[in-house]
């Protein structure tokens, strides 16, 4: 065995500049796979994360997905009720402390109350319709990214103000308003507030960055005008894709109905099936190509050496031995292809993402770059495979030729 | 001429080789012969006549389509190919009329691959054992050379030893000399009647040089693949 991995050893390093060219060419498919794999992934993770940051992972509301059953259906068996106004309710969700008990007791993460009320906000003669949203800045960093989202304050400058608010910066651009400014904000109830703005936002996502503010619980159930009013619970759970077997089981056990992001988001997640198609056969087919390379390169090589070979066989050298050598060869070629590859790709991924975009339209300044131990194995896998199958393939036929028909045709 | 071993080294019985083809071609018709050592026979003939054929069948580089090809008492066609590998590494030694060195191995190590296949001898005895067969081919300071960078007479000479490298009693050749200029064949010829006068060998040879088969023990002459003549063979002269 020492033997064979000798004068593989040799071959390699005798032909320098054919092993220079082999383990580049190898070095190329696998630091190109491994970046276009780390920018289709990148790319794709970096949606999700806005999409899944976006909003509460899971929202409960106090509405229900049917009107509740009439006292009719459950006198007349053959009953059915069309276009049915329920009767008004009293808002909100019911006991809400007793439901967020029983939901933390299971959900892996975390449950904060909030009250969302339709407003007008007016500013220096200028009216928006705005949702706001009653949170306690304490609970808030369990249930959202608002924190790290916060472009100028704090949450807990909430507390600072009798009536405190916190808009989305490009709401705060539309009405002019700036930090400290009183605007304000009015109700379909009739309540009619002043609140100071003591912070902004930026979600990254337009709708919300232009159509939402934050007020404390208190200043929301005033807006409302219902004391202890939580119509909406929020959940943020530990694996943002297992949100939507949670919403389920939340709206199964409460009864409201409860919307993960993935319901939220249905029309963009379906578009992402596509997406991915398109990412995997994008990856395969670059992963195909370089295979080729490989192969072409190694079994070249290989083929040159067919003289060798027969010399070898005619020396008395097993069959197995000989076509291990090559097979090795290939191995150590696409070993430190592949190794240089894995320098070469993330040196790839490294430039590509120290590229920075200015773009008003775009949050993300350089391109999302996901890195993976996966994206490299898989890169070397295949292009191992191919390697080794290349030195495997040719070295088998020249070994299975008798010397003689190769010593005959080079003498 | 009385230590003479009574045992053939290699016989040929009734070998015939047909080279397949839409026209198949005889390349060897029916050969018999039996060689026994020490002994320097010369296969000669016209080109085409069948003398490299017969060589490599004798070598077991290649197949008889029929007949039987015995080496040391072995019958060979019914092994595998790994058996007469075998056999080829340890009781057959090879000279062609190109070298067929490795090219990116020095002199001593083309000299040291056979024996590091057959793995008798431990590393330091195969170096010391290659270098004292580059010595006596004197070739004494080129060992760490490769092939591109010795002459032609040299390189067969390389050829020679690596022939040698596992002590085989038969040394098969084919046109050693074929390639190289009038000196340099005069040295792989003495080097080759040395092996057979001096270390007990027996060297086949393919030539055309009747010259050369002339000084040669014995001399079997193949036209159209068969056996024209064979003079000079030791139960003859016995």
């Amino acid at each position: 065995m020492r033997l064979v991995f000798d004068i593989a050893l040799t071959h390699v390093r005798a032909r320098l500049r054919h092993t220079g060219v082999a383990v580049a060419g190898v070095a190329t498919g696998v630091g190109f796979s491994v970046m276009m794999a780390a920018l289709m992934q990148g790319s794709q993770d970096d949606f999700i994360r806005q999409l899944v940051n976006a909003l509460p992972h899971i929202s409960v509301t106090d509405e229900r997905r049917s009107p509740p059953r009439q006292p009719a259906e459950e006198i007349f068996a053959a009953a059915q009720i069309h276009g049915l106004t329920p009767e008004a309710r009293r808002r909100g969700i019911k006991n809400p402390l007793a439901i967020m008990a029983a939901v933390e007791a299971w959900v892996p993460g975390g449950v904060a109350p909030s009250v969302k009320v339709q407003a007008i906000l007016r500013y220096a003669s200028r009216d928006v319709g705005t949702s706001i949203i009653g949170i306690d800045p304490r609970r808030e960093p369990n249930v959202s990214e608002l924190v790290h989202q916060m472009r100028v304050g704090t949450l807990s400058a909430l507390y600072r103000a009798t009536n405190a608010i916190i808009l989305g910066d490009r709401l705060a651009e539309k009405i002019g308003a700036r930090v400290g400014a009183n605007i304000t904000v009015q109700t379909s109830e009739g309540a009619n507030v002043n609140a100071q703005v003591v912070g902004l936002f930026h979600a990254g996502v337009r709708s919300i960055d232009e159509g939402t503010a934050y007020v404390l619980v208190r200043t929301g159930q005033i807006l409302a005008r219902q004391t202890g009013l939580v119509n909406e619970l929020r959940m943020r759970v530990d694996d943002p894709l297992a949100a939507r077997q949670v919403a389920e089981r939340v709206e199964r056990e409460t009864g409201y109905k409860s919307v993960s992001w993935q319901e939220a988001h249905e029309d963009l997640l379906s578009t992402f099936v596509i997406r991915n198609v398109i990412m995997y056969t994008i990856v395969g087919a670059i992963l195909l190509v370089a295979s080729f390379g490989t192969y072409n390169i190694i079994s070249t090589i290989t083929h040159e050496k067919a003289r060798d070979i027969a010399i070898m066989k005619s020396l008395g050298l097993p069959e197995r031995t000989v076509r291990s050598i090559f097979v090795i060869e290939a191995a150590l070629i696409g070993l430190a292809g592949g190794l240089a590859g894995f320098a070469l790709g993330y040196l790839l991924c490294v430039a590509l993402g120290s590229v920075e975009f200015k773009s008003p339209f775009m949050d993300a300044n350089r391109i999302p770059l996901a890195y993976s131990a996966w994206h490299y194995l898989i890169a070397m896998a295949v292009a191992l495979t191919s390697s080794v199958a290349a030195g495997f393939m040719p070295a088998r036929k020249a070994a299975r030729v008798h010397p003689v028909d190769i010593i005959r045709g080079a003498s | 001429m009385t230590a003479t071993d009574p045992r053939p080294l290699i016989e040929a019985k009734a070998v015939t080789r047909v080279l397949p083809g839409v026209v198949p071609t005889v390349l060897v018709r029916e050969v018999s012969l039996t060689v026994t050592g020490p002994s320097f026979v010369a296969i000669t003939g016209p080109s085409g006549s069948g003398k490299s054929s017969l060589l490599y069948l004798l070598g077991l580089l290649d197949l008889p389509t029929t007949g039987e090809v015995v080496v040391g008492g072995r019958a060979t066609s019914a092994m595998d190919e790994p058996e007469r590998a075998m056999i080829r590494l340890s009781t057959l030694g090879f000279v062609f009329q190109f070298h067929f060195l490795l090219p990116e191995f020095s002199a001593l190590h083309n000299v040291m691959l056979p024996m590091r296949a057959l793995a008798a001898l431990s590393d330091g005895e195969m170096r010391v054992r290659a270098e004292g067969l580059l010595d006596s081919l004197g070739l004494s300071g080129h060992g760490h050379k490769r092939p591109d960078q010795l002459s032609g007479g040299q390189r067969q000479r390389v050829a020679v030893a690596r022939a040698l490298a596992n002590d085989p009693p038969l040394i098969l050749a084919d046109e050693p000399t074929g390639s190289l200029d009038s000196k340099a064949s005069e040295q792989v010829f003495t080097i080759l009647r040395d092996l057979v006068d001096r270390r007990g060998k027996t060297v086949i040879a393919v030539t055309h040089d009747l010259d050369l088969a002339a000084r040669m023990d014995r001399r079997i002459q193949l036209v159209d693949g068969a056996v024209a003549a064979d003079t000079g063979a030791r139960t003859a002269v016995a």
